[in-house]
């Protein structure tokens, strides 16, 4: 069997052309599979890094996102109080009541209008943030008209740079500091004290409410209790939770129609392959009547010429994530749609992904590889032998 | 004549492997105009916005209304000729993934300016006469069965609560681009019931549509309504209808561009394969492109040879693919609702499908064929396949 492995080996070396374009075109497939995945992983991980564990975001019901969601001093006053919730370092509730609003910006290098969340924190939402550091300048002051904006805002919009000015409100905003939110959503987003910027948008009502539990295990009993409670219109969910359902739609679309072209391109792969197995197989037909005659079985003819072809996919895999993992450079800016904001994320490869590009070129190998060995196999010696 | 012939029937020779080439140029001819097709789909609303209808915003963001007596103002200025009232609704219909996008709007003000919206005139009167009457388009009202008299259920998010609206009217596109996947209430509705429910946020507006006189002070009069409401509490955004969508389809173009350049990739895979295949044959007849040198033909012919019977197989691959286009597009489209309003494979497409098709088909042949043409007559008679 190790001859035949070798001679698999030895033919796909001497038919180089053919090789490299059979396998360069299952390595295109396996990048768009691979690209497709990890764009997909990019975008959840960081809507999960986004989300705690152990936090609650509070919003009014069936409002799905902070923008669309109205909680008033009254019903957030009562969701702060509630027994469930952590205290605080300075002996208060570690709970933060935050409206979020979108503005328009413009790119700095396309100068199109994007929508940018601005966040109106209290200043335990920091310590709700464990993800959150400041990494130039220094967080904005309780009270005053300062912003910090996240890494990937102060990287392509030109007014949110350290030291520029922001207008919206109706006021002037100073940018003192910029933060680095561990790849979260939060890097996209503006943060400013929440009064300060309610008293800009002439609001009276705050967008959500986000607090520390004290034990994760009461999720539950605090949810039913305050959904429960008929003075409020509030729907609790677990933070990380909240966050992964706002990446639904934007996920199942890349999901899909990355899934639906990965599909469609590896026919066409498939096809090359299989049209580079059966030429092998038609060139080789008298070797393979030899090997016959020198006593190979059939099974040992089948599996070499399988071997051989996912060989050839292999070789395209490797070299398709090779391809796909030079795409973890790339940042992708998007709306996204449930938010109604952009959005920044990394192409990212995960070992799963990985594993996930290899069975699928190991099948698109054995698929396209399967009907030229049957060929082979079923080859009788004597007519093999005569047609070389 | 004669040579096309013999191009023809060299690439029946391998009856399997032309029609597996085939099949992967069909997959990929056709991926490649579904693909271009999404992008067309992407722009379809700027591409029907018309020239004199401007769009007026609050100028923090969409999400930010105006108050109702900015209507009067902008009617004022000078070179308008009629504002429409729009908010987007936003409301869920059973589950979060039957989206479609429900505007309240003034009715005579809105329908007045999309005249490319067209309704019957007694259904027109009913949705008239019933405050929670609403009109919806041909392909909505296809997609999820609705019919006049219908009543659907909406789960408002930004306006809470459950709303029942009545199906009065069902309007046609005037052209087959026409977005015909929307849905238009009373605005008076929306208004009347949010003042009674929450009374703070009644008599706000999302965006007026304005319709000038003359599309060439399209400029002027967006900068005459800004000037009106600066240093108001709600400041105004006017842009033409088209960049007002263009807006929307920029802030997704990370997703446009990885299906351009998708669309890109399918055709070098197929590229790979169709090479692959030309380069496989003309090493089995290497012997034989030899013998015709030997008789005295000219590398011309040789060439000629191995680029007639690649454009042959890239052509039908082609023909077919661009044929299965148009069917397989119809499907999608049903398939995907409302998602797509407007879904049509462009003369635009077919030509580019036929342009890669070519390039294909010709850059193919050139290295086996360049091979071919320069091998010594000896090499090529001993070479074995």
């Amino acid at each position: 069997m190790a001859i035949l492995l070798h001679y698999g080996v030895r033919n796909l070396r001497t038919r180089k052309l053919t090789t490299v374009l059979t396998a360069g075109g299952m390595a295109l497939v396996v990048f768009v599979f691979a690209a497709v995945l990890m764009l997909d992983a990019g975008l959840r991980a960081a809507l999960v890094a986004t989300g705690q564990y152990d936090n609650i975001v509070v919003t009014r019901r069936a409002a799905g996102t902070e923008i669309q969601s109205i909680v008033d001093r009254e019903q957030a006053a009562i969701a702060t109080s509630q027994p469930e919730i952590a205290i605080g370092a300075s002996a208060g509730r570690l709970a933060s009541r935050e409206v979020v609003v979108l503005i328009a910006l413009r790119q700095r290098n396309t100068g199109v209008p994007t929508n940018v969340g601005i966040r109106g924190l209290e200043p335990s939402g920091l310590a709700l943030r464990p993800q959150v550091r400041v990494t130039a300048g220094r967080m904005f002051s309780p009270g005053a008209a300062e912003v910090v904006v996240g890494k990937s805002i102060a990287e392509r919009f030109d007014d949110a740079r350290m030291g520029g000015m922001l207008r919206f409100g109706g006021r002037t905003w100073a940018v003192v500091g910029v933060f680095d939110g561990g790849g979260s959503a939060f890097d996209s987003e503006i943060w400013a004290d929440s009064d300060q910027l309610m008293q800009s948008f002439r609001r009276m009502a705050y967008s959500s409410v986000v607090a520390r539990l004290a034990d994760p295990q009461a999720y539950e009993a605090l949810k039913t209790r305050l959904e429960g409670d008929p003075r409020l219109t509030l729907e609790v969910k677990r933070e990380r939770v909240f966050y992964e359902e706002q990446s639904q739609t934007l996920s199942n679309f890349i999901r899909y129609l990355g899934i639906t072209l990965s599909v469609i391109f590896s026919i066409g792969a498939m096809v090359g392959a299989m049209i580079t197995m059966y030429t092998s197989v038609a060139n080789r037909t008298a070797e393979i009547g030899t090997l016959r005659a020198l006593g190979f079985r059939r099974t040992s003819i089948l599996a070499a010429f399988l071997f051989e072809a996912v060989l050839i996919a292999l070789v395209g895999c490797v070299a398709g994530l090779l391809l796909a993992s030079v795409m973890q450079l790339v940042h992708v800016s998007t709306l996204n749609w449930d938010s109604f904001s952009e959005i920044s994320f990394r192409f990212t490869l995960t070992p799963g992904i990985v594993l996930q590009a290899f069975i699928f070129a190991i099948a698109m190998g054995v698929i396209g590889g399967l009907l030229p060995a049957l060929r082979a196999a079923r080859l009788k010696i004597v007519d093999a032998l005569r047609s070389g | 004549m004669y040579w096309l012939k013999l191009a023809l029937r060299n690439a029946l020779r391998h009856r399997l492997r032309t029609a597996l080439t085939v099949l992967g140029l069909v997959v990929a001819i056709l991926s490649f105009g579904l693909l271009q097709t999404i992008v067309d789909a992407w722009y379809a609303g700027a591409n029907n916005a018309s020239p004199n209808r401007l769009v007026t915003r609050n100028a923090v963001s969409l999400t930010f209304p105006m108050p109702l007596s900015y209507r009067d103002k902008i009617r004022a200025v000078p070179g308008v000729h009629a504002v429409a009232t729009a908010n987007w609704f936003g409301g869920i219909y059973i589950d979060k993934k039957n989206f479609f996008p429900q505007f309240a709007v003034d009715p005579a003000a809105y329908f007045g300016m999309y005249r490319e919206y067209v309704v019957a005139d007694d259904e027109w009167r009913a949705f008239l006469r019933d405050r929670k009457g609403v009109i919806v388009g041909r392909k909505l009202a296809q997609t999820y069965g609705f019919k006049i008299g219908d009543t659907v259920p909406l789960q408002g998010t930004i306006f809470p609560g459950v709303w029942q609206f009545n199906v009065r009217a069902i309007y046609e596109g005037a052209q087959p681009g026409t977005d015909t996947s929307q849905f238009f209430f009373h605005w008076d509705y929306l208004n009347e019931t949010v003042r009674a429910r929450y009374p703070g946020r009644a008599n706000q507006v999302g965006v007026f549509v304005v319709e000038i006189d003359n599309p060439d002070q399209a400029a002027e009069v967006s900068g005459a309504i800004d000037a009106t409401f600066r240093n108001s509490i709600a400041e105004t955004l006017t842009e033409t209808e088209r960049s007002f969508q263009i807006g929307f389809v920029k802030q997704t173009e990370a997703i446009v561009i990885a299906i351009r350049i998708v669309s890109f990739v399918v055709i070098f895979i197929i590229l790979a394969v169709m090479a692959n295949t030309m380069a496989m044959t003309a090493r089995e007849r290497s012997a034989e492109y030899a013998t015709l040198k030997a008789l005295g033909f000219g590398p011309g012919v040789v060439v000629l040879l191995i680029f007639g019977e690649s454009l042959a197989i890239a052509g039908v691959g082609c023909l077919l693919g661009v044929g299965l286009t148009f069917p397989v597009g119809d499907w999608f489209a049903a398939r995907m609702g409302t998602l797509f309003p407007v879904f049509e494979v462009s003369g635009g497409t077919v030509a580019l499908q036929f342009a890669c098709a070519f390039a294909v088909g010709a850059i193919a042949a050139i290295f086996p064929s360049r091979r071919a043409a320069t091998v010594r007559i000896v090499d090529g008679l001993r070479a074995i396949g």
